[in-house]
């Protein structure tokens, strides 16, 4: 079976943003949509967002870092915020395990939310209805797109490629192997709610640079090694071979 | 969590409903082995019911301010398989319908025998309907209570505790109305429900009181570290990705200081027992009428402050994504 995911390589990202503002452009005004905003240019701007990137300081001053972690519904494969849904509202597709709410079955009761650990969900305050990613459900389903636009928006935004997306059943899957090869992670996996989204953890990048990569070996007039010899004011003639 | 009124007033008004049910059909079958005096069908069972009902669509009324699209309710009781709420949906209005029937039955004397138990017990339809809305009734305190236990998130909630606390507080208070009832229909029966209620209210006191123990030393399961999954014991968050709160901030913080919450804490073990504890036995040393009306008002008070502390004691693990703002 299928199951779609993003993982998000937190060494990469660099918090600018571009995944929340691109998520909600693309879904306030498609199926998902309309994701209200309340003040948004005042004081104590709201709204409904699917995605948010936070950002956590890790470790005591000097020695810190900073780490941003961009946070949207993790499409858990055994998602407990599906059985709770008195309604059925809440389900995960059979196809391609993407968590989704039907927004005309939700009666806004709230209880998904307070079974979701993450905290991914949100009420929509002028819609009434509860709201998640939809890993644009209606932009990576669309036939009419080419092969390489059917993708989610946060994904197609990222400057710096720090969001991968893809099915992580499928071993060959670039995702999968990500995740294989680069130590990638679940957020809280004492709940065991397996989510599908996976994080590649925080890395210190270093460059191994080895002596003789320094010297070049077909060198044969050995530049480097040549003593400067030319005293100022010396003439072109003066320093011809 | 956010305490919301709706669900405080839902669940305390359905405990009193349940709770007073489960006394008038006590007194019944307590009567009908000849253990006190039985009582009139249409004034006491028949009023009781009613009342009973009142209480019921009170408490039905205020769950419809809790939800975004009310007009939708009727959606809620397909999930039945799978969802506690979807249960609750569905047991609440056949317990509505079992005391309504309870009642009809009582007010219009459909007192015949329909067979009997050895010599001198006669079963009525009263006392078979009574039997199934008993039922109906612990069905119903264990589908609402379940609601927060099964919330394996809330380790706070996540106990058998919680059940036997909507079970016993709403089983006091009701007793303790249908002590205020009789008491104000003149009837002798005062002491009898009066004993139940403070017996239900140290029941109470102990699960209740164990809850809260419970609660203070829980060790919660998440951590910040866990959250983003950092190996690392200093993680400070620094955002949140919004400036000015969100639904997250909204539904899942009470907002509240540490005084507060323990202010409240102390009102709600002082009002929902040790008044009515002293009111009950007062009513029975002096056999006022009144005392028994202000010991199911001062509980019922009290309820709503502990039911407000039951959800702001809950912590939630999606805070530790929403602990700074900026």
């Amino acid at each position: 079976m299928t199951q779609l995911a993003l993982v998000i390589d937190l060494n990469v990202c660099v918090g600018c943003h571009a995944c929340v503002t691109s998520c909600k452009e693309w879904n306030t005004s498609g199926w998902a949509g309309p994701m209200v905003d309340h003040n948004p240019y005042d004081a104590d701007p709201n709204g409904t967002f699917f995605n948010r990137v936070q950002t956590f300081e890790v470790g005591e001053y000097p020695a810190t870092e900073t780490v941003h972690f961009p946070k949207s519904c993790l499409h858990c494969e055994d998602p407990p915020c599906v059985p709770v849904c008195p309604t059925g509202a809440s389900y995960k597709r059979e196809d391609n395990g993407v968590v989704l709410v039907d927004y005309d079955k939700c009666i806004g009761c709230k209880y998904c939310s307070w079974s979701c650990p993450y905290g991914v969900r949100e009420l929509d305050e002028q819609e009434k209805v509860m709201k998640k990613c939809t890993l644009c459900i209606d932009r990576i389903t669309d036939k009419s797109k080419p092969e390489s636009e059917r993708k989610p928006a946060c994904v197609l935004a990222c400057p710096t490629s720090a969001r991968l997306f893809g099915d992580v059943h499928d071993p060959d899957s670039e995702v999968s192997l990500a995740i294989r090869e680069e130590g990638g992670y679940q957020l809280m996996p004492e709940w065991g709610t397996n989510p599908a989204n996976h994080y590649l953890p925080r890395r210190k990048t270093r460059i191994k640079i080895h002596e003789d990569e320094l010297q070049r070996v077909d060198n044969p007039l050995h530049e480097e090694e040549r003593e400067e010899t030319v005293s100022v004011g010396a003439s072109i003639d003066d320093v011809a071979f | 969590m956010h305490p919301a009124f709706s669900v405080i007033f839902l669940t305390t008004l359905l405990g009193v409903a349940q709770g007073l049910f489960l006394a008038l059909v006590t007194g019944q079958y307590y009567s009908l082995a000849n253990l006190i005096p039985a009582q009139d069908s249409a004034t006491f069972y028949g009023m009781g019911s009613f009342l009973v009902l009142v209480f019921l669509g009170l408490g039905l009324f205020s769950s419809f301010f809790h939800l975004g699209r009310p007009e939708r309710a009727w959606r809620s009781a397909t999930m039945w398989r799978t969802s506690w709420l979807s249960r609750e949906v569905i047991a609440l209005p056949v317990f509505m319908c079992l005391v309504f029937l309870y009642g009809l039955a009582h007010y219009m004397q459909w007192n015949e025998p329909m067979f009997t138990i050895g010599d001198d017990v006669g079963i009525d339809l009263t006392i078979i309907i009574g039997l199934f809305a008993s039922i109906a009734a612990f069905v119903l305190f264990i589908c609402t209570a379940m609601i927060y236990a099964s919330v394996r998130f809330m380790q706070e909630w996540h106990h058998w505790l919680t059940v036997a606390n909507y079970i016993f507080l709403g089983l006091t208070s009701g007793f303790t109305l249908a002590a205020a009832f009789t008491a104000w229909r003149g009837i002798e029966l005062v002491n009898f429900f009066g004993f139940w209620a403070a017996f239900f209210l140290v029941a109470g006191l102990v699960t209740r009181g164990w809850s809260l123990y419970r609660n203070v030393t829980l060790k919660h399961k998440s951590t910040s570290s866990t959250a983003i999954g950092v190996r690392h014991n200093a993680v400070v968050q620094k955002s949140q990705g919004s400036m000015g709160g969100n639904f997250n901030t909204r539904e899942f913080f009470h907002g509240q200081s540490e005084a507060v919450l323990k202010l409240v804490r102390y009102t709600f073990l002082v009002l929902v027992f040790a008044v009515p504890a002293v009111l009950l036995a007062a009513a029975w040393a002096t056999a006022s009428p009144y005392l028994p009306m202000i010991a199911f008002a001062v509980q019922y008070l009290g309820l709503l402050f502990e039911r407000w502390y039951f959800f702001a004691e809950a912590k939630h693990p999606q805070n530790l994504y929403y602990q700074s703002i900026a």
